[in-house]
């Protein structure tokens, strides 16, 4: 398939990984920052095919990993109450909430739609006048103008019965918060595509300047991703520190003005929990006052109490890659994706998630548990 | 052109069995009641499109004739929506239960067929996927010998449930066990992957897109059929890969076998619109539904020779041998992608979610 195949030639495919084997002389720990990323390294069995002294560790770019189980927890409840729709992206549903996760909401008759379009949310609100319309609007920048669309239309049509319940989070500041860990042992990062699509480049100049890390924005075929690795190699072989783009064919320097228009035509920039984290200053997005009819926080005033995390799940340590997933002791053993205690056991991009299904970890367990 | 033919065919059906005139439009509970109601919803065609000699008696069972070994199987069938492109709840019900058969080497013979319908379901469309039920059984050469009919309030449903139990008399030569599975027997895949599953979500609300694609469903019988008189004993075990996908079966495959699998993606049929619609989804198509193909096992000395028999057959032209059987890493399938890297393909967690981005 044009534009696909061509990212998966097994011979080109090769000849990176000969490059990379040829450049690389020393260890080097890299992150891949987003989820998808993590997902293309395992599905493709590219971790296995990279030379030992290249370790990738899986960033914190899985929204649905990093969305705080107080906000889960709100869209439980507005799940279960009566007269209304809500919408999700689907990989949502398992994520364990305090007490429930969404699909267990639906279960119990929550009305509960799995949408890829927050516009199809705008469509079944025009349908259904009489009830209220909650868009459970999760992603990073990549979501983002997509989400914001979703109001400015409802906003135009005059709907009364929309609102989202954001989740937004923003990479670059996750990037900061993983180099101040001083636990943190990272020395370059794959960026998120996607993102960059949308934000372009220029946020990360700032960072290569302050931490003296290479970044490399990268796309999400398995050459995009040998290409990416390549160039983050040679640049820590060269003791240099600059922004590279890989994924030229969808990034600008300046991104999608029109995007970036639509985000703030909506949202502002706030500070965010990360789930498995902590607070991140100016790491989020929130509907702005404008748009206050359409924030379903604000429509629904939901208060409900902050629960404790499950204590077992070390999903923080994992998002900031200071662990791998299978040094989580409960990885494969009390959790799994059929019965998850944390968010990255969850989505098929959490890191926990993508470890288990792809790679050989799981027979590793089962010989130790055969111990 | 065999494709088209089958399509032809069925056309040819609906055009020729037009809905009877009646009294009402709309199914109601009342047609479910036992009475008076029942009997005209079933007098309005149902036996005489489903015509024949055990079930005109309308007794309350069939009596049959059946010699030797027997296989019998049910299926029940939930799908929404209910039509689809490619098809209907109807064939879906007949193709389903008829392959459960087929992959046990058997010859389908007789189905039983009950209907719990949803109050509301219009006249038309309950005639609509008889007439498919009749076009499925038709293609696939078994009678529909006995049944039942149940209509539930209004919420309590889905606008219709089938449940289809079939009979069949085991094919002389077949020997399917996986006992018989072992290591150096190939893995053949009777025709492209994930098409019926991605034809349902093509129509699913909030997930549609536009595509030609049409689900595969289709009764394999006559296939495995000519493939157990040529290969008999050779073919050691047959599965339909339905909900959960290729990966799931296999998966089921290696643990009960105790055997290792290895399979190689570039082998892997799947046709070019469903593997971008997969990809646009976000779904792996070795887990998507299939309702028209199948897995067999077969030995490893007949295996070419058997791929350039199925190739032959209509509908399996994208028949591949996608793996073996190894002794390697028992109860574990592991694929080699596309590029040439190695993973662990694991059973199928609950339902295939769309990612978010």
């Amino acid at each position: 398939m044009k534009f696909l195949t061509e990212y998966r030639d097994p011979e080109v495919a090769q000849r990176y990984l000969e490059e990379i084997k040829k450049t690389v002389t020393q260890p080097w720990t890299i992150m891949e920052v987003c989820g998808g990323q993590t997902h293309s390294l395992v599905k493709n069995g590219i971790l296995n095919m990279l030379p030992k002294e290249i370790n990738m560790v899986h960033g914190p770019g899985c929204p649905v990993c990093v969305t705080p189980l107080n906000l889960i927890d709100k869209a439980v409840y507005l799940a279960e109450e009566k007269g209304v729709i809500l919408c999700s992206f689907g990989d949502m549903l398992r994520v364990p909430g305090s007490e429930k996760s969404l699909l267990e909401a639906k279960a119990n008759g929550a009305d509960m739609r799995i949408l890829y379009s927050p516009l199809e949310a705008v469509k079944i609100a025009q349908q259904n006048p009489d009830k209220q319309v909650v868009f459970f609007a999760v992603g990073f920048e990549t979501t983002a103008p997509a989400n914001a669309l979703s109001v400015v239309h409802a906003h135009r049509l005059g709907l009364k019965n929309y609102s989202i319940l954001a989740s937004h989070v923003l990479v670059p500041p996750a990037i900061e918060a993983v180099m101040e860990d001083d636990e943190s042992h990272i020395q370059a990062f794959l960026a998120a595509g996607h993102v960059c699509t949308i934000m372009g480049t220029l946020e990360y100049y700032p960072l290569v300047e302050r931490f003296k890390v290479p970044v490399v924005v990268t796309g999400f075929e398995p050459i995009d991703l040998l290409q990416g690795i390549l160039m983050t190699v040679r640049q820590l072989e060269n003791g240099e520190a600059k922004v590279e783009n890989q994924y030229s064919r969808m990034v600008k320097e300046e991104g999608n003005p029109m995007a970036q228009d639509t985000i703030y035509e909506v949202f502002e920039v706030t500070d965010r929990l990360w789930r498995g984290m902590e607070v991140i200053p100016m790491s989020g997005y929130e509907v702005k006052e404008k748009y206050a009819e359409f924030d379903a926080k604000r429509k629904f005033n939901v208060n409900i109490p902050e629960a404790p995390e499950n204590q077992e799940c070390i999903a923080g340590e994992i998002m900031k890659g200071i662990k791998k997933p299978f040094e989580c002791q409960h990885f494969g053993k009390k959790c799994k994706p059929e019965s998850p205690i944390g968010a990255p056991m969850v989505s098929s991009e959490g890191a926990c998630a993508a470890y288990y299904h792809f790679s050989g970890m799981l027979e590793k367990i089962e010989e130790e548990q055969a111990l | 052109m065999e494709v088209k033919s089958h399509k032809e065919k069925k056309i040819k059906m609906q055009l020729q069995c037009p809905m009877p005139k009646l009294d009402f439009e709309v199914i109601t509970l009342g047609h479910g009641s036992g009475g008076l109601l029942t009997n005209r919803l079933l007098d309005s065609g149902v036996f005489d499109l489903l015509k024949n000699e055990v079930l005109d008696k309308r007794h309350d069972g069939a009596t049959l004739n059946l010699n030797g070994k027997t296989a019998f199987t049910t299926d029940s069938f939930v799908i929404s929506p209910i039509f689809f492109p490619g098809g209907n709840i109807g064939e879906l019900a007949v193709n389903g239960t008829v392959n459960d058969l087929a992959m046990c080497g058997a010859i389908p013979q007789y189905l039983s067929l009950g209907f719990i319908i949803e109050e509301g379901l219009t006249m038309k469309e309950f005639w609509d996927i008889l007439v498919a039920i009749k076009f499925a059984c038709d293609q696939a050469g078994v009678q529909v010998v006995t049944g039942d009919t149940k209509v539930v309030e209004r919420g309590k449903g889905d606008k219709i449930f089938i449940n289809t139990t079939g009979l069949g008399a085991l094919h002389p030569k077949a020997a399917i066990d996986i006992a018989h599975v072992k290591a150096g027997d190939k893995i053949i895949v009777s025709d492209n992957l994930a098409t019926h599953g991605i034809a349902i979500m093509s129509v699913r609300e909030g997930l549609e897109f536009e595509t030609t694609i049409e689900s595969d469903s289709r009764n394999l019988n006559h296939i495995v059929k000519t493939l157990l008189d040529d290969f008999g004993h050779d073919i050691h075990l047959l599965r339909d890969p339905t909900r959960g996908g290729v990966g799931t079966v296999l998966t089921e495959i290696a643990r009960d076998s105790r055997l290792g699998i290895d399979i190689n993606q570039k082998h892997i049929p799947v046709d070019e619109q469903v593997y971008g619609a997969c990809e646009i989804l976000g779904l792996d198509p070795l887990y998507v539904a299939n309702e028209g193909i199948f897995l067999a096992i077969v030995d490893g000395d007949v295996a070419d020779e058997f791929l350039k028999k199925i190739k032959s057959l209509t509908h399996c032209q994208n028949a591949s041998i996608i793996g073996e059987m190894v002794e390697t890493h028992p109860r574990q399938v592991i694929l080699t992608s596309g590029i040439g890297g190695k993973r662990v393909v694991n059973m199928l967690v609950g339902e295939q979610l769309p990612r978010i981005c």
